[in-house]
């Protein structure tokens, strides 16, 4: 287990590099006449409009490959991801401020998305072919259809057309009110989740078939055992391996509508945090949110495969 | 000629023969799939003669006629400037018909490309390129999309070309699977010990032997286009306004005036997901059909 643990964080090391590649090229796009709109937009604050010092603020003024690895440098050596154009607070501070909303939506939505597909899915499988499982299978293609954007504007406007409710504008932070903010957060993670559920309640269906044809399952209906322990403690257990994978499969998709909720219910995260310094061209805080969320995929998935080992005991580590 | 020999004789059929023949199992087999064919099929056509179909101009401004509920004159009504509603949904269509079809054939292109050369070539190359495509998908192609555009600006050309890179890395690695699974068919050992070359064998041999997973990645790219440019017009990273996106259509006028006119957000929503349920269930039955492998994958 401990062999494998070191090569499996050995692989992550080529993945992050060119993570880190990636953000850095991106954001190096931007084009130089952008510079000359944020100068004459006065996008920055006072003090920064002279083109060298912002050049210099953006770290434009020196060769590609030394900007890369001071960047990468600062953020390996010191957690320095630089400070924002326009508050002058470190990103990285800003990101902790803000992260910890956004992980709880995304849990959130995930329980919500596990409660609703792996009922389903079971269902689905044990009684395939049946009313039951078309009703499930074309519930889930379709919440694999709507946007949640939509889902999201939809909720907020009939309840308060037809019944007067409308969902609280000011976000309330966890510490100050746990049942204010989970109630606050209930509506956008049941949207988010339902459709992420979509997915992994087909992936329950396909895992329970396969393994409800295998013959320690025809072993315990000969010995006569109840449909329901035989489900539950034969069945299910072995169906769910694949499907913690997907989880893992689902963190960008979980992410990405992290920042579509967040935006809708004005939930002060990461992703509202990625629109505001869009809209404001800071672009070390663009940087800094674009790498965390990658890395945050890449560890996400990192212990994924490690539970592996807890959930399966078949997985002896090669 | 080896491949020929080792294709079934149902292969060699006549091409026209064989595609009527799909269409016929489609209908009979799969009635679901079928009937997203059609919706899909409407789709394109109102995308492709909204210029013709369109009772009135995408942006022309009739103040007189604000807000108006759907009726027999606006038959979706029309949003804060009087401009119906029906007339910017035809067009919307067209909008999204362009960019889903040049985002998901850029992106099949990219796919077929990058997944047949590390597959067949396996070795080095291979594994570089999956850890590359490993980082690439660790960022979610929303929050892609918002940065390139950040630093590009908002416009047509760029959302396609970002739509078609990102789900192109991501499907390269179906393809390559496919090509995986291929590369080891006797045919292909025939041509080699023939002394065929590495380009010929890419393209006489592997590629036609996994089109199918090809096809159904195609149909189910147009879909995921559809679904992801909408989030990023809603979000005003899009096709700007006042183009008639139908994304762009629920976060301006929609969400202003959703209390005041429901229509205006409900409509373009509802189109969406109508398109892309369609395109599921459709790419759902060609994955049956022609693909049994996949079964029941996403």
């Amino acid at each position: 287990m401990r062999a494998y643990m070191i090569r499996r964080l050995l692989a992550l090391l080529p993945t992050l590099f060119f993570a880190s590649v990636i953000v850095f090229a991106t954001v190096r796009m931007i084009p130089g006449d952008i510079i000359d709109l944020m100068i004459s937009q006065n996008d920055i604050s006072a003090g920064k409009t002279d083109r060298a010092q912002l050049e210099r603020v953006l770290g434009l003024d020196q060769p590609i490959y030394i900007q890369y690895f001071r960047w990468v440098g600062g953020i390996v050596l010191r957690g320095d991801f630089g400070s924002s154009l326009w508050q002058e607070q470190s990103v990285i501070a800003e990101i902790g401020a803000r992260l910890p909303t956004t992980f709880q939506l995304g849990f959130m939505a995930l329980f919500v998305a596990l409660v609703v597909a792996v009922p389903i899915g079971v269902w689905s499988a044990i009684r395939q072919d049946t009313w039951g499982d078309y009703l499930g299978r074309s519930f889930s293609i379709l919440m694999l259809a709507v946007p949640g954007f939509w889902m999201g504007t939809m909720v907020m406007v009939f309840p308060s057309i037809w019944w007067g409710i409308s969902p609280a504008v000011k976000f309330v932070p966890f510490f100050e009110d746990p049942v204010a903010n989970m109630l606050q957060l209930a509506i956008p993670a049941v949207i988010l989740g339902t459709s992420l559920s979509a997915i992994t309640m087909r992936m329950t269906r396909t895992m329970m078939l396969e393994v409800l044809r295998q013959d320690y399952i025809r072993t315990a209906w000969a010995k006569g055992m109840n449909e329901r322990t035989m489900v539950v403690r034969h069945a299910l257990r072995n169906a769910l391996i694949p499907v913690v994978t997907l989880i893992g499969l689902q963190a960008p998709i979980l992410i990405g509508g992290t920042v579509i909720m967040e935006q809708i219910f004005v939930i002060p995260g990461m992703g509202l945090m990625l629109l505001e310094a869009v809209s404001r061209r800071d672009y070390p805080v663009i940087t800094g949110v674009f790498l965390i969320v990658g890395v945050a995929v890449v560890l996400i998935n990192l212990i994924v495969d490690l539970s592996y080992g807890l959930l399966d005991p078949k997985v002896r580590y090669r | 000629m080896s491949a020929v020999l080792q294709q079934p004789a149902e292969v060699l059929a006549p091409t026209r023969g064989r595609v009527a023949n799909f269409f016929i199992r489609l209908f009979r087999e799969k009635p679901l799939g079928a009937a997203g064919l059609v919706i899909f099929v409407l789709f394109l056509l109102c995308g492709a003669f909204a210029d013709l179909l369109a009772p009135y101009g995408m942006n022309q401004i009739s103040m007189s006629n604000r807000l108006k509920p759907p009726s027999a004159r606006f038959w979706l009504g029309t949003d804060h400037l009087g401009r119906d509603m029906l007339s910017r949904m035809l067009y919307g269509a067209q909008l999204s018909v362009i960019i889903a079809f040049a985002a998901a054939t850029l992106a099949t292109v990219i796919s077929v490309v990058v997944g047949i050369v590390t597959g067949y070539l396996g070795g080095r190359v291979d594994m570089t390129t999956q850890r590359l495509v490993d980082a690439w998908m660790s960022f979610p192609e929303l929050i892609i999309l918002i940065v390139v555009v950040s630093v590009l600006g908002p416009g047509m050309v760029q959302v396609i070309f970002v739509l078609g890179l990102t789900f192109g890395i991501g499907g390269s690695r179906i393809v390559r699977g496919a090509v995986v699974s291929v590369r080891e068919n006797m045919y292909v050992h025939a041509a080699q010990s023939m002394g065929a070359g590495t380009p010929r064998i890419l393209l006489q041999h592997i590629l036609p032997n996994i089109l199918p997973p090809v096809i159904v990645l195609f149909t189910t790219r147009v879909g995921a286009v559809i679904l992801v440019e909408s989030g990023l017009s809603f979000l005003g990273f899009g096709v700007p306004p006042p183009a008639p996106t139908w994304g762009g259509m629920l976060s301006g006028s929609g969400r202003t005036y959703m209390y005041l006119a429901p229509w205006l957000a409900l409509m373009p929503g509802l189109a969406i997901t109508i398109v892309v349920y369609a395109i599921n269930i459709l790419g759902d039955a060609l994955r049956d059909l022609l693909d049994p492998r996949m079964r029941g994958s996403r």
